[in-house]
């Protein structure tokens, strides 16, 4: 099973990205969705809708959906692995940009918007500079000369990415995109760790841990289909 | 060096195939693309900015140089040899006129920093407001910012292939960017609904629901024409800064008439 994680900001275009790549590999290889988000998520529908592939989302809550999504990703991919998906797409939240949702295995996808500011890079800092590959969206909505900035400043900010720019409502440009994810190896999904630090730095628990799933946790997250884990920790 | 480009047939928009079988651009020449609005003039030129590979929405293919130009090419702004004016006419970058044409002669590979202040000056040509080097881009009228993206084009772009989106109409000095840009050696693709700028061009691409229906090539008749309608042009553009000068009409311009 291939695996994409795909991150950005809200309203960078994921989604729609993640549309063109279901709408151009659906034919080559059987493909489950996931979302992670905070209160709620449309994502799950309107993919299983449009594309009848399998969908599945998660609702955070209270808590930090990177965070969250970091917990329950590793029962995620089970779920995608025991329905026989052969690509797994994980789109994240995208909320507070500490995170970088990416693994040590498959391809991680920064979504930006053209129109995010041309800070926006460097403020994201690990969302960037840990991504394989940066998608750079809305490219119809400015000049050139200004996709140019943008596209420079990601450069000066992670200098190894593969840069691609679409308008991803149209899909356009994107064949560099389907070749790097038929290309991209299966995951071992004994072995997944996050490439960077978690999210949330504020737990003095899970601060620096980069494992994920329910064996290395210790806190009080439910599980993916909404038991709780009689090992969690409780406090005393 | 690009010697041409070609662009090969994709859809229109109702699915059926374009009926040339391709259109080769050389260097030096100049063309318009004409037709209604929501004829396909500005996917056109986009294809060919994003060297489209069947991946746009027109499913055209381009050449450069008869060959597929590979992705570093299609990706990086230092290798790609198209600069495009598109119709916007608002930057959001949050940065100073100086910043950003730094930022943007970084991203072309550009080492000498007089190009800054060349291009602000270029740009100054076609408007009429000032743009000051340590203004913000975000702050600049449409029509300045359309001037900066014009000179912006000429001199960090500077590519082989120029391609303009509807120059006309930003209020800028039209006239001023038509002289420098022609005789260049480039190819210069104009998207326009000016007689003018479509008469100076050697051929025109004329398009119709999102296909091209014919390419006509300028005849000697033609080039007499577009230098008459120059004059008029001059004419027209010296009313036009006389009255946006808070100026009144004189005798001898109440008198133009057709030369």
């Amino acid at each position: 099973m291939k695996l994409l994680i795909i991150a950005g900001p809200p309203s960078s275009g994921k989604t729609s990205l993640v549309k063109q790549i279901v709408k151009k590999m659906r034919g080559e290889m059987k493909i489950a969705f996931f979302k992670i988000d905070v209160v709620k998520a449309f994502e799950d529908v309107e993919l299983h809708k449009d594309f009848g592939i399998l969908t599945r989302k998660y609702c955070s809550g209270d808590l930090c959906p990177d965070h969250a999504g970091v917990m329950v990703l590793g029962d995620a991919v089970e779920w995608a692995a025991s329905n026989q998906a052969e690509l797994f797409i994980v789109e994240s939240a995208g909320l507070c940009l500490r995170c970088s949702p990416y693994l040590n295995q498959g391809l991680g996808i920064i979504v930006l918007s053209s129109i995010a500011g041309i800070h926006a890079p460097e403020k994201m800092g690990a969302m960037v500079t840990l991504a394989d590959i940066a998608i750079v969206t809305k490219i119809d909505l400015v000049s050139q000369a200004e996709r140019e900035v943008l596209v420079q400043k990601i450069k000066e900010t992670h200098s190894s990415v593969i840069l691609m720019e679409t308008n991803a409502l149209q899909g356009t440009s994107l064949h560099r995109l389907y070749d790097l994810i038929r290309n991209s190896g299966d995951i071992d999904a004994a072995n997944l760790v996050l490439k960077g630090n978690p999210p949330l730095g504020t737990c003095t628990i899970c601060v620096g841990k980069k494992e994920i799933g329910w064996k290395h946790h210790f806190g009080v997250i439910q599980k993916l289909d909404g038991q709780t884990a009689e090992y969690l920790y409780r406090g005393e | 060096m690009i010697k041409e480009i070609t662009i090969l047939p994709g859809l229109d928009k109702a699915g059926m195939r374009e009926s040339f079988s391709e259109i080769t651009l050389t260097a030096g020449e100049t063309v318009s693309i004409v037709g209604p609005t929501g004829s396909g003039k500005t996917a056109f030129i986009t294809d060919i900015e994003l060297l489209a590979q069947e991946d746009t929405a027109t499913k055209r293919r381009v050449l450069i140089n008869g060959l597929i130009p590979d992705n570093e090419v299609r990706c990086n702004p230092c290798l790609k040899p198209i600069a495009m004016i598109t119709q916007n006419t608002k930057c959001f970058a949050d940065l100073s006129t100086e910043e950003f044409l730094q930022i943007h002669a970084r991203a072309r590979g550009i080492k000498d920093t007089k190009v800054i202040e060349d291009t602000i000056d270029l740009a100054n040509k076609f408007t009429g407001e000032k743009i000051v080097r340590t203004s913000k881009v975000t702050v600049l009228s449409g029509g300045q910012t359309r001037s900066l993206l014009v000179a912006d084009a000429i001199l960090i772009g500077a590519s082989p292939i120029i391609l303009l989106d509807e120059i006309e109409n930003a209020g800028i000095f039209k006239q001023e960017v038509v002289k420098i840009i022609q005789n260049t050696g480039k190819i210069i693709v104009f998207v326009t609904h000016d007689p003018v700028i479509a008469l100076l061009t050697q051929k025109r691409i004329i398009m119709q629901n999102g296909a091209v229906r014919k390419v006509i090539f300028r005849s000697n008749q033609e080039v007499k024409a577009a230098n008459n309608l120059l004059e008029l042009d001059k004419k027209v553009g010296i009313i036009r800064e006389r009255l946006r000068a808070g100026k009144k009409i004189t005798k001898e311009l109440v008198s133009v008439s057709f030369a």
